[in-house]
């Protein structure tokens, strides 16, 4: 069990996300770095789908009520236990009474700015409709419906005693790179309004660089940037929608959904950025700047075969550390 | 955007999004739910999701070839007959205008109506559950009474409370839970659109209906 002892604002249970409730209204939540979830997962030899606790603001404090092999993965925050400083991405063990303290993330290292404390076993919260991850707007699913608070208690799931400590993964955001013309870059799909917009528009989109706004969170990033504007004004039907899709509200400064955004929507989608590239996003600090690539569709599979080449390399390692050195 | 035939596009590679041709109509609709029932048993499709008129399908694995899902649609599109779903009508007690309603005077200002007429019109149909989405429970219905209509606000309120019943363009619709929203809040209902502990936790499914019943209207 992990006592919280300093919450910071918004630290909710996530897991991979909730799928197959979209008829009921419901969104998919989830992490907004699924590369840092399930790579602690792997790290920790837990279901890639286990829940963590996802945390965007800091300090982060927690006590370990019994022994735990834990990760934080994500964003490098210069972890402490106790007070020794840990390495991020690395499997360690908690004794009973140990606490773990999480800073503001590093700059320098990779750009990054959302951790994630993964524990053996998972965090034990119901699953509901599918997933164990916080829907905040229907007040349902993590724990209590709600983020973190003072004073929580955590549980983890059923022990099966396969983590091992002392082993770590490269970050992903050093691993897997891009860029355009030296800014952050996520791979984009043009959206059925995308020939609407007028041709300074698109070229807009694609060539100049886009400032992730403070009113931007886990709903949606509003970015700041040349005005796109369409041919002619577009009324809409209300229509399912996915995160990773830019909507463009009549101001002309788009608007990219995130995990937490309503499943439905009704203003124009310029495009979408694809869903390998999402977690990037997830990870990318207010007031940055952001640049769209165009891509292909089997571009876009392409880099879906690339992150599921991440994890499975990610698994093979542990797998290998575990196999020769594991109960050390 | 109408023409005269459907329009298919991606969402990524997450999701693909069918949109019917034509006004937005029953008629139509009961074929999307046709066209979703089927295609809810595509290979890939992880969820069919009916829209105004639309529908989405969300992949459980990406096509290697998504326009050979976008040709089986609309060839199913072409063929498909109506599904008229005979669902359930419920009666919802209404509070309409003053605090109740806090944005009526907006409806009024942009229709010239009295409050009186805005209500009557507004209580008159049976509106049918065409979708949900937006947020969990929340019902989309259909067969507002045009010259009620009254466009979206131009800054969205940050929180309406569940149960607020609003006009946005030519739709309205019942809060289920508090959030932030673009349209005009015109009255006040009680009822549990969502209950994540019920089965099904919705309370309302397409095909259903709802009345409006106006028990006050504050001045």
């Amino acid at each position: 069990m992990i006592k919280v002892l300093t919450a910071g604002a918004l630290a909710t249970v996530q897991d991979l996300g909730r799928t197959g409730a979209l008829n009921l209204g419901v969104g998919t939540s989830g992490a907004m770095d699924p590369l840092a979830l399930a790579g602690g997962n792997i790290l920790l030899r837990n279901e890639e789908n286990a829940a963590a606790i996802e945390i965007p603001v800091f300090p982060f404090k927690v006590r370990f009520e019994r022994a735990t092999v834990f990760a934080v993965t994500g964003a490098d925050c210069a972890a402490r236990l106790d007070e020794t400083s840990l390495l991020p991405w690395w499997a360690y063990r908690a004794e009973a009474g140990q606490v773990l303290s999480l800073s503001l993330p590093k700059p320098g290292t990779w750009r990054a700015t959302r951790a994630y404390l993964c524990i053996a076993d998972g965090i034990d919260v119901p699953v509901v409709l599918g997933s164990r991850s916080t829907q905040l707007r229907g007040s349902f699913g993590g724990h209590e419906g709600r983020a973190l608070r003072d004073g929580d208690e955590l549980r983890a799931g059923r022990p099966n005693g396969r983590a091992v400590p002392g082993f770590g993964l490269m970050p992903p955001g050093l691993s897997l790179p891009l860029q355009a013309d030296g800014v952050p870059a996520v791979r984009v799909l043009p959206a059925a309004e995308y020939d609407c917009f007028t041709d300074s528009s698109q070229e807009a989109l694609w060539s100049t660089a886009w400032k992730i706004t403070a009113q931007s969170d886990r709903y949606g990033y509003r970015l700041a940037g040349e005005v796109l504007n369409p041919r002619r004004r577009l009324e809409l039907r209300s229509h399912g929608i996915v995160p990773g899709v830019i909507q463009v509200p009549h101001g002309g400064q788009p608007i990219i959904q995130m995990r937490d955004a309503q499943p439905s929507g009704g203003y124009p989608k310029i495009g979408t950025v694809i869903e390998a590239d999402l977690w990037r996003l997830g990870q990318a600090p207010i007031g940055s700047s952001v640049r769209f690539i165009r891509c292909s569709w089997d571009e876009a599979l392409g880099a879906l075969a690339d992150v599921r080449h991440w994890f499975a390399n990610a698994r093979r390692l542990v797998e290998l550390h575990c196999g020769e050195g594991g109960g050390r | 955007m109408t023409t005269d035939r459907p329009h298919v596009s991606l969402l990524g590679t997450t999701a693909l999004l069918f949109e019917a041709p034509g006004e937005t109509t029953l008629e139509t609709q009961r074929r999307i739910w046709a066209l979703a029932r089927d295609a809810a048993g595509f290979a890939g499709v992880r969820e069919a999701v009916p829209g105004m008129n639309n529908l989405m399908l969300a992949f459980a694995e990406p096509p290697r070839r998504p326009e050979e899902i976008e040709q089986r649609l609309v060839e199913r599109w072409n063929v498909v007959e109506p599904l008229p779903i005979a669902g359930r009508c419920i009666d919802l007690p209404v509070v309409y205008g003053g605090e109740a309603g806090p944005h009526m005077a907006d409806v009024v200002e942009h229709t010239g109506m009295h409050v009186d007429e805005i209500v009557e019109r507004h209580s008159a149909p049976t509106y049918t559950v065409f979708a949900l989405g937006s947020h969990p429970g929340y019902c989309y219905l259909g067969g507002m009474d045009a010259r009620i209509a009254t466009p979206r606000r131009k800054v969205p309120v940050l929180k309406i409370p569940r149960g607020a019943v609003s006009i946005g363009g030519s739709q309205t619709g019942v809060s289920a839970s508090d959030g932030p929203s673009g349209w005009n809040t015109i009255g006040s209902t009680e009822v549990a659109f969502f209950d994540v502990n019920r089965s099904p936790p919705a309370l309302l499914q397409p095909g259903d209906s709802i009345r409006f019943k106006a028990v006050r209207v504050l001045r």
